[in-house]
């Protein structure tokens, strides 16, 4: 299992009832199955990623994210997951503000683009950072956008919503190994992951 | 690789305890249905799937019937150890009602006048034929499916049956289909009546005893194969290849393949289906609509549905394209339906759903093991 995976899923509450965009072939959605008891759904624009889902036993949608996430009604879901995605949405914003009307709560996890590695990569070669998180050149990227843990912070209190809780992690490049960074995570962590809610939520 | 079968089956037949009020208020006195069921009845009665037909289709699904060479039109889908699997279900088809395979139709005797109904058979609905098959699961012994299944025509009653008969639906897989027909499927269908209606057999559906409109009927199938096919198979299939023969006959012969394949179908196709059943069967079909039924609280119908559905749709199907199927799941998300929706990419059209497709049986095998265990939860 991956790591960033595990720590979303231990923000997940037992039996709460889950939306996994961008579900790949379906590894959190049963795991949420299995040890939440979550009644999980998943989209995914992949039809070999859908296929597998639906064969071993999981609710998915075949399509874009960003159609199919305007179809539920209001507060379907407990917990919506953007799990690695967002670097690649064309709209964050109108994004974040659909997952928050769809799900009390949602998931945001990105790869943190302020690493020492991106930093180094930029300030000694001159060059565009690839990393084993960001694994591409510029002309073949499909990340458009590069994020970093203060930055998304930043974006919270311009789209106005709230950050109910952070981790930032630090993997290995399988990305099974991993801990939490408490010490310098703008600059240690690889991923950054949030859990956020509108505007005028607290910790429940 | 050897796929085992079922083996021999037998047709049997259920006559409806009474008389059967249709939805346009006509009412049949006498319905009887024909089917076939295999594999077994759990004792808790919990295994039992429907599979629900085509236009064209019967309820010989799988196997084979005695001295019979060819097997049921799903024998890939459907036996022991395959996607939808006799040793684990127990698997029920019936013919339509309105259909020409056994079960009451326009070809079946009127009681009234001791002949053949003809025109004088009333027309009925996809909703009607879902009436009709829930006599059927009822006289089985069984209150709630498993599963309903379903392509095409047959889609659209594995819809119906979840609708209908809501509590009677676990889960509901309408594959290729659509909630209602566009004004091109529509205009196939009325293009292959006209065809049948233009035939001087005809006589205006009184022909039982005389000579048939076969002609007609082999027409309105030939339309229909074009249908069920796409542009790329057709390419693919026949190109502009000649039959037989290396230059043009320069007469109106079947000169290409193209045009001795669908000539071959629909001589075929005569031999086998009623002309009326073709008239009926595919007016139900275009009269089906789901999407503005309303309950008597004014909500859609789907509101009503209790059923875990798994839409399927194909990439190359223009009769009942992708879109149709995206449109009935973004109405499932809506009333917070649990759906799963995929859309396979295969080139062989709107038939696509009939031929060998190791993703498909994947993907109905998975759905069915999580719809048992769901079941007993």
């Amino acid at each position: 299992m991956r790591f960033d995976l595990e720590v979303i899923a231990s923000w997940i509450t037992p039996r709460a009832k889950v939306l996994d965009l961008g579900c790949g072939t379906g590894e959190l959605l049963a795991l949420l199955r299995d040890q939440k008891e979550a009644a999980c759904t998943g989209i995914d624009l992949g039809e070999d990623n859908i296929q597998s889902c639906i064969a071993r036993g999981l609710t998915v949608i075949h399509g874009d994210i960003n159609e199919e996430v305007d179809d539920y009604a209001d507060h379907t879901f407990d917990f919506v997951i953007l799990s690695q995605t967002l670097q690649q949405v064309y709209a964050p914003e109108t994004l974040i503000k659909t997952l928050l009307r769809i799900g009390r709560r949602v998931v945001v996890s990105f790869p943190n683009f302020s690493h020492w590695r991106c930093r180094c990569q930029l300030f000694f070669q001159g060059q565009a950072p690839t990393t084993s998180q960001l694994p591409y050149y510029w002309y073949n990227s499909p990340n458009i956008r590069v994020i970093t843990i203060k930055d998304f912070r930043a974006f919270a209190r311009e789209a106005s919503f709230t950050i109910l809780s952070e981790a930032a992690i630090d993997t290995d490049s399988h990305e099974h190994q991993g801990r939490i960074v408490t010490f310098l995570p703008t600059i240690r962590a690889t991923y950054g992951i949030f859990l956020i809610g509108s505007q005028g939520q607290g910790n429940e | 690789m050897p796929n085992p079968s079922i083996g021999l089956v037998d047709k049997k037949s259920f006559t409806l305890p009474g008389a059967l009020t249709l939805e346009s208020g006509e009412r049949l006195a006498e319905v009887s249905l024909a089917y076939e069921t295999y594999g077994e009845l759990n004792a808790e009665r919990t295994n039992a799937i429907l599979i629900c037909h085509a236009l064209s289709g019967d309820a010989h699904v799988a196997g084979f019937h005695p001295g019979a060479e060819k097997e049921g039109w799903w024998e890939i889908m459907v036996g022991p150890g395959k996607a939808i699997d006799t040793d684990r279900y127990f698997v029920i088809c019936s013919n339509i009602l309105g259909g020409c395979m056994g079960s009451t139709g326009p070809s079946s005797i009127n009681p009234v006048s001791g002949k053949a109904y003809g025109l004088a058979f009333p027309v009925v609905t996809i909703s009607d034929m879902v009436k009709a098959q829930k006599a059927l699961i009822d006289h089985l012994g069984i209150t709630k499916l498993l599963s309903v299944i379903g392509g095409s025509i047959g889609g659209m009653q594995t819809l119906e049956w979840s609708i209908s008969f809501p509590e009677m639906v676990f889960s509901a897989i309408p594959l290729a289909t659509t909630q209602r027909h566009s004004a091109l499927a529509i205009a196939f269908n009325e293009v292959a009546r006209q065809a049948i209606m233009a035939d001087p057999h005809w006589q205006h559906g009184d022909y039982y005893g005389g000579p048939k409109p076969d002609l007609g009927l082999a027409v309105a199938r030939m339309i229909g194969h074009i249908t069920y096919l796409s542009d790329t198979a057709m390419r693919h299939k026949f190109g502009r290849r000649l039959q037989d023969k290396n230059d043009f006959s320069f007469n109106f012969d079947a000169d290409f393949q193209v045009e001795s394949y669908l000539r071959h179908q629909g001589s075929k196709f005569v031999n086998r289906f009623d002309a009326n059943s073709f008239l009926y069967i595919t007016k139900a079909a275009d009269y089906f609509d789901l999407t503005t039924r309303l309950t008597q609280e004014g909500k859609s119908v789907l509101s009503k549905a209790l059923a875990r559905y798994l839409v399927i749709s194909f990439t190359s199907d223009w009769l009942y394209p992708t879109r149709k199927s995206k449109a009935m799941v973004k109405a499932m998300k809506k009333h917070n339906i649990n759906v799963s929706f995929c859309e396979i990419e295969a080139e062989w059209g709107h038939d696509a759903f009939l031929l060998p497709n190791p993703r498909l049986a994947d993907m109905l095998s998975g759905f069915l093991d999580r719809m048992t265990k769901e079941y007993h939860l």
